[in-house]
């Protein structure tokens, strides 16, 4: 027992002495803004967190070699919410009341972004997301009013099922779809939803709708059905991990009619399930696309492979934009003061990022274009751009 | 029976005084929001892990499904009380929710505690899991995206009631006749039913309160964090649960409440070191079980140790 305590002892002294440094040093600089990152670092949606908070970084460190805003050098406090709702909460209380924020950044994924909500609120500071895309809860809550500290910068799920229905109609000229969905996810759901009725709503008709759950690995019952029946395109809402096996399923099995998915698509790991010879007239909506010509994005690209040495993919575009779309609205704002920066964050008008121009709605969602992107050989060959109507 | 004795008066004085203190620190400003945030993780710890602690530490029963009934509290009382967005509501969403979940645990508890060791452990796991996935695939409890914009009703005054509420009745019912009953089947369960024990029955009601307080737990839990989903009461849950109970002594209610405020001080603390936390988070439950295999208390309650009059399990000759 004795041995034990003086471990813990010991221990929790040498921790304290290392808290303690870091608070001496925080309040020795006047002439800095503190901005929060609360981000997934680990967990199941690691890889969203730290790609966002890797975009971020980069545009916090350029804003600061250029001498950062009106003067003050911005200081992130990063912290990690181990994919944990009640652990974003707590770390978003933090942040705002320990750490004196001025602003949150993140969570990446809706659920845990929406578990800040209440504390942005209740202490008057916002918080934004670059990636929290579902449609409910967010910006809104349940009574339709708007959550004033609460805005992202990307557009919703239901946007991007409207988006696909029309570029199948559009784009493909497509009249009837088949769709298979993602029975397990609400993602799927949502983009489901829009895409028939929006589909439906042109003169499109459904011809089948097919189920299957996550984790599915033979889709052979569902596409024999299919292949029998005659339609423009397939519609398949849902991740990477089942898409890039129907796909590749599909393909097999002589089904050669488009397929359109979303942003769930946007992994390498479609690539390596589907193989490249599987993954040619398959679209994508996307936030983001590597292939934008746009002098901005090339020059991002650059800059992002200089630093991480690899080929930047949409969560960090967006966590790029999301930190240049904070300094912007400080520097605007004019003031550190977390309301001036809330009125600045809402008033945003055609605010140029790599992700896209825009301006702030006044549901505090952004009013974005959407990029649906092309696969041939499982490269990424074609990118068009939608526009918002 | 006297219920005022000078014993029973010092403990009602001890907690009525930390009560106020962490009252007083409260209002003046000095515990402020983030603070409270680790409190009330404490509170709704100390409750799983006392509710755990009845079931696997005294009872002897090792259940992997913690975090299922302590999801069905959280999801019956957040439905209620976003209906009835009041004082009265929580409370009545916190007792519906308890009881769903008691409810819940004596219909799995019958069928799956005539199992033993290992193999309750993988039935219990699976049973939550599929608590789980139902609350991943039905309408009212809105799927994977799970309830958001829960009313915030529990504070400090709400988590001290029902955490010393947990502990007081959980050790009364230890210390009563179907308590010991429980005891003597962790001792040795054939011993136990031939000296007349009907072994299933209090295995059950073991089962059944630990469920209720874990629905508990769950309702304070889901009216503090605005925000539940499926994924957050998985089977990673119930370990971390586990962990506490384990870490704090298999059988000893102060080990899981002092393990349930020792881990949350930690991660709170740790939280600063995002790059290490985890390493030195699970380094110090591994130097922990290697000095204190018995977890930190073993089996010994606080007043073991100053009266030095074990009332039972004097020294762990638990037969393995």
């Amino acid at each position: 027992m004795k041995k034990l305590f003086v471990l813990l002892l010991t221990l929790a002294l040498v921790l304290g002495s290392f808290a303690g440094c870091g608070g001496a040093a925080e309040d020795a600089e006047a002439t800095e803004v503190k901005i929060g990152l609360n981000y997934e670092l680990t967990g199941p949606v690691a890889t969203y967190g730290q790609a966002s908070v890797d975009g971020i970084q980069m545009a916090f460190d350029e804003i600061n070699a250029a001498g950062g805003i009106n003067g003050m050098q911005i200081k992130s406090v990063l912290l990690d919410n181990k994919s944990d709702s009640a652990e974003a909460t707590s770390l978003a209380t933090r942040l705002m009341t320990q750490d004196g924020v001025v602003a949150c950044l993140g969570p990446a994924t809706s659920g845990n972004f929406m578990a800040t909500i209440p504390v942005a609120t209740g202490n008057g500071i916002p918080v934004i997301s670059a990636s929290a895309t579902a449609d409910e809860g967010v910006t809104m809550d349940a009574d339709g009013n708007v959550n004033d500290y609460v805005f992202r910068l990307c557009f919703n799920d239901s946007f991007q099922g409207v988006t696909m229905a029309n570029f199948a109609l559009n784009n493909l000229t497509a009249k009837s779809a088949v769709l298979i969905q993602d029975q397990s996810s609400d993602y799927a759901k949502g983009l489901a939803k829009n895409f028939v009725e929006t589909f439906e709503a042109a003169g499109g008709t459904i011809v089948a709708t097919e189920g299957y759950v996550k984790d599915d690995k033979d889709f052979n019952a569902i596409l024999t059905s299919i292949a029998a029946k005659d339609f423009d395109v397939i519609f398949l809402p849902g991740y990477y991990q089942e898409a890039g096996l129907i796909i590749k399923q599909a393909r097999e099995l002589g089904i050669t009619a488009p397929i359109l998915g979303a942003d769930g698509f946007d992994s390498e790991v479609l690539l390596q399930l589907a193989g490249a010879d599987a993954l040619n007239n398959v679209y994508f909506s996307n936030h983001y696309s590597n292939l934008d010509e746009d002098p901005m994005v090339q020059d991002f690209i650059t800059k992002f492979k200089e630093k991480y040495g690899a080929d930047p993919n949409a969560f960090h575009a967006l966590g790029y934009d999301l930190g240049m779309y904070i300094a912007d609205a400080i520097e605007r704002a004019g003031s550190t003061d977390s309301d001036a920066i809330k009125d600045a964050l809402a008033s945003t008008e055609n605010f140029v990022g790599v992700t896209g121009t825009f301006s702030m709605g006044a549901d505090h969602n952004p009013i974005k274009s959407i990029v649906v992107i092309g696969l041939e050989n499982g490269v990424q060959a074609t990118s068009v751009k939608v526009d918002p109507k | 029976m006297k219920a005022l004795t000078k014993k029973n008066l010092l403990i009602l004085g001890s907690i009525l005084l930390s009560f106020a203190i962490v009252q007083g620190l409260i209002m003046a400003g000095l515990l402020n929001a983030f603070y409270e945030i680790t409190l009330a993780t404490i509170c709704i710890n100390i409750i799983l892990a006392v509710s755990l602690n009845l079931v696997t530490g005294f009872t002897g029963q090792f259940s992997l499904g913690h975090a299922g009934f302590m999801s069905i509290g959280a999801y019956v009382c957040a439905i209620i009380n976003m209906e009835m967005r009041s004082t009265s509501g929580f409370l009545l969403g916190i007792f519906a929710g308890a009881i769903a979940a008691g409810l819940v645990g004596i219909l799995i508890g019958i069928p799956t505690l005539r199992l033993k060791g290992d193999y309750l452990a993988i039935a219990t796991l699976g049973m939550a899991e599929i608590i789980r996935v139902l609350f991943l695939n039905m309408e009212i409890t809105n799927g994977a995206a799970g309830l958001s914009g829960i009313p915030r009703f529990t504070n400090w005054p709400w988590l001290c009631l029902f955490t010393v509420a947990t502990v007081v009745l959980i050790n009364n019912f230890l210390h009563s006749s179907p308590g010991r009953a429980c005891i003597s089947i962790r001792e040795d369960e054939i011993a136990a039913e031939s000296m007349g024990i009907n072994t299933t029955k209090y295995k059950v009601m073991a089962f059944a309160i630990g469920a209720f307080f874990a629905g508990t737990a769950g309702a304070l839990y889901s009216s503090y964090f605005y925000i539940i989903q499926p994924g957050r009461f998985d089977f990673l849950k119930s370990i971390d649960i586990l962990v506490i109970v384990v870490l704090g002594g298999l059988g000893s209610m102060t080990g899981s409440i002092f393990a349930a405020i020792l881990l949350a001080i930690l991660t709170t603390f740790l939280q600063s070191f995002t790059a290490v936390r985890m390493i030195v988070y699970a380094a110090l439950l591994v130097i922990i079980m290697i000095f204190r295999p018995k977890g930190l208390m073993g089996t010994t309650e606080i007043n073991d140790l100053f009266s030095r009059r074990p009332f039972f399990g004097k020294k762990d000759e638990r037969i393995e």
